[in-house]
């Protein structure tokens, strides 16, 4: 860092307003990819509580639903119990090694493209330029007095973020209660407080942070720039501004005058123009920084100003430091898209997919787990014998109710009782699991008059279901004095 | 780190803070304003806090706060609360008879989770957290039950209790044989011996078993029964088991012939209402099973 080494008295003011953006409407390629992929993302997030998803009468009809009041998650065919929320952690993992990935091919596309905080802000921009006008136009209204006009303009840019942003909110509530029922009660006031309560948040965050907050969040609140900077290398495909053909900026004619006397002369008019559609605020030709999200609307800005000069477009465009410094010493372009750091984080996301696959296709529909009772570890019995207490918890992950029989092995001529199991069928002890449900049942295990077990024995308890055939097996131990 | 004088970015016109650590410098970004006006908002939030909720600590006590709110009062509505939805529960169990709970897996697993509950607050200071029993406090996980084993038995027995205070109550009375003079010594050392082997247990060597016999048949068997099998009716155990309630050495024996044992239960009807009762029973029964 370049320091210039003139003493100042000033500290510098320790609180700065923030810089009002007004960014300028623009077309071209990217700018289209970014309306297709907010539509789509928009799409989603409104669609998916609606779609159905049949799971049998007794269940959840909502393809995707976080149902908080029976703590049951819901994924299309997935559904998951609070024990098996690890699965999340699988993909948190695999959603940061995705992001570290796409960083090292193609820079920050997530802030760029997809970011919730990119749609919304995009959208939020679009409602305003409608309303108050182009970049502009903006600026001479902030700056205009307040007349009638101004006021009924920005009553109605306000009243119309603030619909979107209750929109926001109200979707948002939908993926934790079943929806069809929600988007009854919410208008008519019969939902209940909660789902105001987090519609409320949720509409104050989307419209304070997609209305005024904006490149602020990027810069100041977000972890992810911080992050970047740090994994980002030289072979990745970054928004840059091709400074080698860019520099020396200057005018048109002054081009076509250096030119003429042989002095050097860059594609840059300096128009400014990257700077007034960039919905940071920031100066891409200043190279790559924390502000810049790497949308790529100043390409398109760009690229529309080369054409109307007649010089070949791309002057800002993806491309790498690498290429950069290659040009500069008249090397041809290389572009690396296998290089060590993608070819280890596309091996972790194949692994961490393929445990996350097994975990899920060898995931039990049917549990059960055994607790020995402590109090008394083992008992007299009438008979004479010497019974054990076991506490046994049966989980049934099914839409419809199983029956599980019961069966101990590894103690001669042990006996099996229980007040919750009852013998069916062949004579064996079973359980009915009620459908998507749990149920514990005491189940002692005696054994005949006079025997002598040892002082621990080890048992095994299995339960089967009586129609598929799936077992689970738990090992446990037999107490005796 | 050394203090240099504060100097200013090239690049972004920035000026540093003056600090240096090994050559590099900070630059003096300020914080945005509106970082400030969160700042502020803090604190007028924590000034409604005060005013709303219990904050001050004063010499005597706290500032209240005009909502009046307090953790004991959540607590005492979120009971009441609880205890409301339990009373929707127990209808159920109010309306069933014990072997109809009991056939029902729903009333059942509702009753069992009720009976532990109530055992480990008024029970099990006597009869263990698992109903393990201890010296002098039946073991209710055996399946011997002293005044009978069936549902209808049990809830009768917690209901009215054991030698209590309660007109309805389990009363019998094992005479003090050797204290009030009926059996002399001997006799009991005789007996004693004899009752150790209704249960399979050795007698000591050289005893008069047959006389031991004789000496049970006059003055056990009315409660005991001719085999020594007990009486649910009068609460006589059976002694022909290997559970014994006070012991089953010889000194334990002479003891209890000599001077007899007439444990006591509270009537629980008095301080439990029925539902619990019946969900004690279950639970009680659940864990021994036997009649």
């Amino acid at each position: 860092m370049s320091l210039d080494v003139a003493e100042i008295d000033d500290d510098g003011p320790l609180y700065a307003a923030a810089k009002k953006v007004y960014p300028q409407r623009v077309w071209g390629t990217y700018r289209r990819i970014k309306w297709i992929v907010l539509c789509v993302a928009l799409g989603v997030y409104y669609i998916l509580p609606f779609v159905r998803w049949n799971r049998g009468p007794d269940e959840a009809g909502q393809a995707v639903l976080v149902d908080m009041a029976h703590s049951r998650f819901y994924f299309f065919f997935i559904e998951l119990w609070p024990q098996e929320v690890y699965y999340f952690t699988g993909l948190l993992i695999l959603a940061a090694l995705i992001l570290f990935l796409s960083n090292a091919l193609f820079g920050r596309v997530w802030c760029g493209y997809a970011c919730p905080q990119t749609v919304w802000t995009d959208l939020f921009l679009y409602v305003e330029r409608r309303i108050e006008g182009d970049r502009r136009d903006r600026i001479k209204l902030d700056e205009a007095p307040w007349t009638l006009d101004k006021v009924m303009k920005r009553i109605a840019k306000h009243a119309a973020w603030l619909v979107i942003a209750l929109l926001t909110g109200g979707a948002a509530v939908l993926y934790f209660e079943d929806a069809p029922t929600l988007l009854r009660q919410l208008p008519t006031f019969q939902a209940p407080s909660v789902a105001y309560l987090w519609m409320g948040v949720f509409t104050f965050t989307t419209y304070s942070l997609a209305g005024h907050m904006r490149e602020q969040v990027c810069l100041y609140m977000c972890p992810w720039p911080r992050i970047q900077a740090a994994l980002t290398d030289t072979d990745a495909l970054n928004v840059t501004y091709r400074s080698d053909r860019g520099e020396p900026r200057m005018s048109v004619k002054e081009a076509a005058r250096a030119s003429a006397h042989g002095a050097p002369a860059g594609d840059c008019i300096d128009c400014m123009q990257c700077v007034a559609v960039c919905p940071t605020g920031v100066d891409i030709r200043k190279g790559s920084q924390l502000g810049c999200i790497q949308c790529g609307l100043c390409i398109d800005a760009c690229d529309a100003v080369m054409a109307k000069v007649h010089r070949p477009p791309r002057l800002i465009a993806y491309d790498t430091d690498e290429n950069l410094e290659r040009r500069k010493r008249g090397e041809h372009n290389v572009y690396r898209l296998i290089r060590p750091r993608t070819l280890l984080y596309t091996g972790l996301i194949a692994v961490t997919c393929c445990v996350m696959l097994y975990a899920l296709v060898s995931r039990s529909s049917m549990n059960m787990s055994v607790l020995h009772v402590r109090a008394p570890l083992f008992t007299p019995t009438v008979q004479g014998g010497v019974r054990n207490g076991y506490t046994l918890r049966f989980s049934n992950k099914l839409g419809q109710a199983r029956d599980f029989a019961l069966d101990v092995a590894g103690l001669k001529g042990a006996e099996m009782t229980s007040v919750v199991a009852k013998p069916l069928g062949d004579g064996r002890l079973t359980v009915r699991v009620d459908p998507d449900a749990t149920l514990e049942a005491p189940v002692y295990v005696a054994t005949p008059p006079d025997a002598t077990p040892g002082r621990s024995t080890p048992i095994t308890f299995t339960a089967t279901d009586a129609l598929t055939g799936e077992r689970k097996s738990v090992m446990d131990h037999f107490f005796a004095p | 780190m050394s203090t240099d004088p504060v100097q200013v970015d090239k690049i972004s016109g920035q000026t540093t803070t003056g600090h240096e650590w090994d050559g590099i410098r900070e630059l003096n970004t300020p914080l945005p304003r509106w970082w400030l006006w969160l700042f502020y908002l803090t604190i007028a939030f924590s000034v409604v806090y005060w005013i709303l909720y219990p904050a001050w600590p004063l010499a005597s006590g706290f500032t209240g706060g005009v909502l009046g709110h307090t953790n004991r009062g959540q607590l005492t509505q979120d009971l009441a609360a609880a205890q409301a939805a339990r009373v929707q529960q127990a209808a159920g169990l109010e309306n069933t008879t014990l072997t109809g709970i009991e056939a029902d897996p729903k009333l059942l697993e509702l009753a069992l989770a009720e009976g532990k509950a109530a055992f480990g607050d008024n029970c099990a200071p006597c009869h263990g957290s698992g109903g393990q029993g201890q010296y002098g406090y039946p073991n209710l996980t055996a399946g011997r039950w002293l005044w009978g084993g069936t549902l209808d038995q049990i809830d009768t027995t917690i209901t009215h209790g054991i030698r209590a205070d309660d007109p309805d109550t389990h009363a019998s009375a094992m005479p003090a044989f050797g204290k009030d003079g009926i059996l002399k010594p001997e006799q009991i050392r005789k007996v004693a011996n004899y009752v150790r082997t209704l249960a399979k247990l050795d007698p000591e060597p050289g005893v008069d078993l047959d006389a031991g016999k004789k000496i049970f048949a006059d003055n056990c068997s009315a409660c005991h029964g001719d085999e020594g099998k007990g009486n649910p009716e009068m609460g006589a155990p059976n002694l022909t088991t290997r559970i014994w309630l006070y012991g089953s050495d010889m000194k334990d024996l002479t003891t209890t012939i000599t001077y007899a044992r007439n444990s006591t239960m509270p009537s629980w009807g008095r301080r439990l209402d029925p539902v619990t009762i019946k969900a004690l029973a279950l639970y009680v029964h659940s864990l021994g099973g036997g009649t």
